[in-house]
């Protein structure tokens, strides 16, 4: 059976699980929301940022997009709020802050 | 068109790999089945096939490369006995449940304890809960046969199989074998085409992930109803060898079972002494027959309780302990299997043929003699029983059998 | 000939790891299977040391065989090294019919008192002496399937010279004094092999 990561969840049945276990799309992590995790959340302070890229290296989760050679907002959908970010910025240009749910 | 020749049982098997040029051997040597790799590497080395040979530095790497090598979608192959199968234990599982249709040739050795090199099953039966297929022969002829029917066994279902032989017994007796020619072999195999595997770039795959608890059990059911649906698959490849061959294969052979009162059932090379004790005591006006089981896994429970069901009383043979104090693990499953039958014959279980233990003619008159009994008396006594070892109730010499004391 | 198994000819060899009784029982499997017949060649194996005991089988039959047991009452026994009368019951199970062929310079009845009581046919064949004369080296083997083959007469004897050339030109193809030296051997032991009573 080839079924779509997409639609692998905790209520497929044994007949809809794919053979082997096998998944058969690239960056299925992308759908796994993992943001929901998050207690501190990463605030990104654009004006103090120089566009040294550590955080981006150091991100384990992939969650700061960058475009055109220059460091976005995080993408909340997927940081699980680690705070390595902050730690490393050498110019205090992220500040973890507790989230309102 | 077939060739007729002389090989032992390894050479049958390195035979039939040259014929299928498969794309990968990952292997490591172990007594009795270094010579296949051996042979074979021979072939490369003659440039009459072109596999990929991977020496490795153990089996648990030899079963390592044939898992990768068929997740990226080649065809791999491998060998080994005893104490290397049990070193693949942890990948034997990984490849089964990755649905890997990887074939490898057995040549059953006893496991260690004490150190021994001669032949039994207790190897590949204690692997018979992997979720590999396994495939038993008799002779040279059928390890050949066998090693043909395998792959299009496994590759159509995606599991991985067992091709087992008895080690030292064939896979070192040098005996009449018929060949197919190459391009039969070839046409009957044909090729390894899967639908998706990793190095296929326009669609990547990732294999063998995490399995939470939420998903690991539905992973379990599917695979075992790909055991489930592999019997009509085996069947169907069965016949289709047949139609090439003129060679008749199936879960089981009845030997002189229609008229039968009693029976043997066997695994392995060890029938077809059975076999002969059968010619002889029939030639007595004795009504026995034998039961020789090919495919293990599969365990083909109905067809084969209906086989026993023809007689009164049998004798399930084990070349493997289990110490289950309830017999071996054949007799298990095929005493099981008749319980759902209304009238069900006597079984009895014999222990037999461990580390190497010769079994004989006599041997077999002996169960086939105590199986009377049973059929006379209607007492099938102790179930779970011994042959050919010494005990000390029987004799000054200790043994249970004359042959020895001759 | 009253074989026991579809007309079976069965033969145990005795020889010692290294001495080539494996490779001897291997080739005449593979000369028979020449001729036409069904063959079982297998050594029983254990662990591999030279100079210990080793023993090895024939069935050779004119239809399929099925047993896969050793052979407990052979026709015939062929002994490739004359001490292990000492240390091997070499005539245990002969049958009545069969016969026993030594690696030995002395007479067939010479020998009888080493073999607990055997009261069959006693054969024998100074395979060493044949051996250093023709090959140069002791290689006590194919005098030895020479000399079964003429006893058992379990293949016709011409047409066992004749595939056994082809067998030797085979494996040692190029060395001519290696082909030459082993026929002189196999066909001098067929000629001088002693059969006693």
């Amino acid at each position: 059976m080839i079924t779509k990561a997409k639609d692998i969840n905790e209520k497929i049945t044994w007949q809809e699980i794919t053979t082997g276990a096998e998944i058969y799309e690239p960056a299925t992590s992308l759908l796994v929301e993992t943001g929901d995790w998050r207690v501190m959340t990463p605030v990104f302070k654009e004006d103090d940022c120089k566009q040294c890229m550590l955080c981006v290296l150091y991100c384990p989760d992939s969650s700061i997009p960058v475009k055109n050679h220059k460091r976005r907002d995080f993408d909340l959908v997927h940081c699980k709020g680690c705070g390595i970010c902050a730690k490393v910025c050498p110019f205090k240009a992220i500040e973890m802050v507790k989230e309102d749910k | 068109m077939s060739r007729r020749d002389r090989m032992s049982g390894n050479e049958a098997v390195a035979e039939a790999m040259r014929q299928i040029n498969p794309d990968v051997m990952g292997a490591f040597p172990i007594t009795p089945s270094t010579e296949i790799p051996q042979y074979f590497s021979k072939f490369i080395a003659d440039g009459k096939v072109d596999t990929e040979f991977v020496a490795v530095e153990s089996e648990h790497s030899a079963m390592s490369v044939c898992i990768g090598a068929s997740a990226a979608g080649a065809r791999a192959v491998t060998a080994t006995s005893s104490a290397g199968l049990a070193y693949m234990w942890e990948l034997l599982y990984v490849a089964a449940s990755s649905r890997l249709p990887i074939t490898m040739a057995v040549v059953n050795r006893a496991l260690t304890g004490p150190i021994n090199i001669n032949n039994d099953h207790s190897d590949t039966m204690g692997a018979r809960d992997s979720g590999w297929i396994q495939i038993y022969a008799e002779s040279n002829q059928e390890v050949y046969d066998n090693f043909i029917q395998a792959m299009p066994i496994s590759e159509e279902m995606r599991l991985p199989i067992m091709v087992c032989q008895d080690g030292f017994i064939t896979s070192h007796g040098v005996s009449n074998i018929e060949l197919l020619e190459d391009e039969e072999v070839k046409n009957f195999v044909g090729e390894f085409r899967p639908e998706n595997y990793l190095l296929k770039h326009e669609n990547p795959l990732a294999v063998g992930p995490y399995g939470t608890s939420p998903y690991y059990m539905e992973v379990k059911r599917d695979q075992a109803q790909a055991m489930k649906d592999s019997m009509p698959v085996i069947m169907d490849v069965a016949e289709r060898f047949e139609a090439l061959t003129g060679r008749k294969y199936g879960f089981f052979e009845e030997y002189m079972m229609d008229d039968a009162e009693v029976a043997i059932v066997i695994i392995g090379s060890s029938a077809g002494t059975g076999k002969e004790a059968v010619d002889r005591l029939r030639m007595e006006g004795k009504k026995v027959g034998l039961i020789k089981l090919r495919v293990f896994r599969p365990f083909p429970r109905q067809p084969l309780a209906e086989a026993m069901c023809k007689v009164k009383a049998v004798a399930i043979m084990d070349k493997a302990e289990c110490f289950s104090n309830s017999g071996g693990p054949l007799f298990s499953e095929a005493r099981n299997s008749l319980y759902d039958l209304p009238n069900r014959p006597y079984a009895i279980n014999y222990i037999y043929g461990l580390g190497g233990r010769d079994i004989t003619v006599e041997d077999f008159y002996e169960i086939y003699n105590d199986l009377f009994i049973i059929y006379d008396t209607n007492k099938p006594g102790d179930i779970y029983r011994y042959v050919g070892v010494r005990d000390s109730r029987y004799g000054e010499h200790g043994f249970d059998h004359k042959k020895y004391d001759e | 000939m009253s074989n026991k198994i579809n007309g079976a000819v069965e033969i145990r060899w005795h020889g010692r790891g290294g001495q080539g009784a494996k490779t001897a029982c291997l080739m005449l499997a593979d000369i028979a299977f020449t001729a036409g017949k069904y063959v079982q060649g297998f050594p029983e194996y254990g662990p591999e040391r030279q100079g210990a005991p080793i023993t090895a089988y024939n069935r050779i039959t004119d239809k399929p065989c099925k047993v896969h047991s050793n052979i407990y009452t052979p026709n015939y026994v062929v002994v490739v090294d004359e001490t292990l009368l000492k240390s091997v019951d070499v005539a245990k199970g002969i049958k009545k019919d069969g016969a026993l062929i030594v690696n030995s310079k002395r007479s067939p009845e010479a020998l009888r008192p080493l073999l607990n009581g055997y009261k069959g046919r006693i054969c024998t064949v100074d395979a060493e002496s044949i051996s250093i004369e023709c090959l140069g080296k002791n290689f006590p083997n194919m005098p030895m399937l020479g000399a079964i083959v003429k006893v058992s007469k379990v293949i016709d004897a011409n047409e066992f010279v004749n595939n056994m050339r082809e067998s030797f030109e085979h494996k040692f193809a190029g060395k001519e004094s290696v082909i030459e030296g082993n026929m002189k051997a196999v066909v001098k032991a067929m000629e001088e092999v002693e059969a006693g009573e």
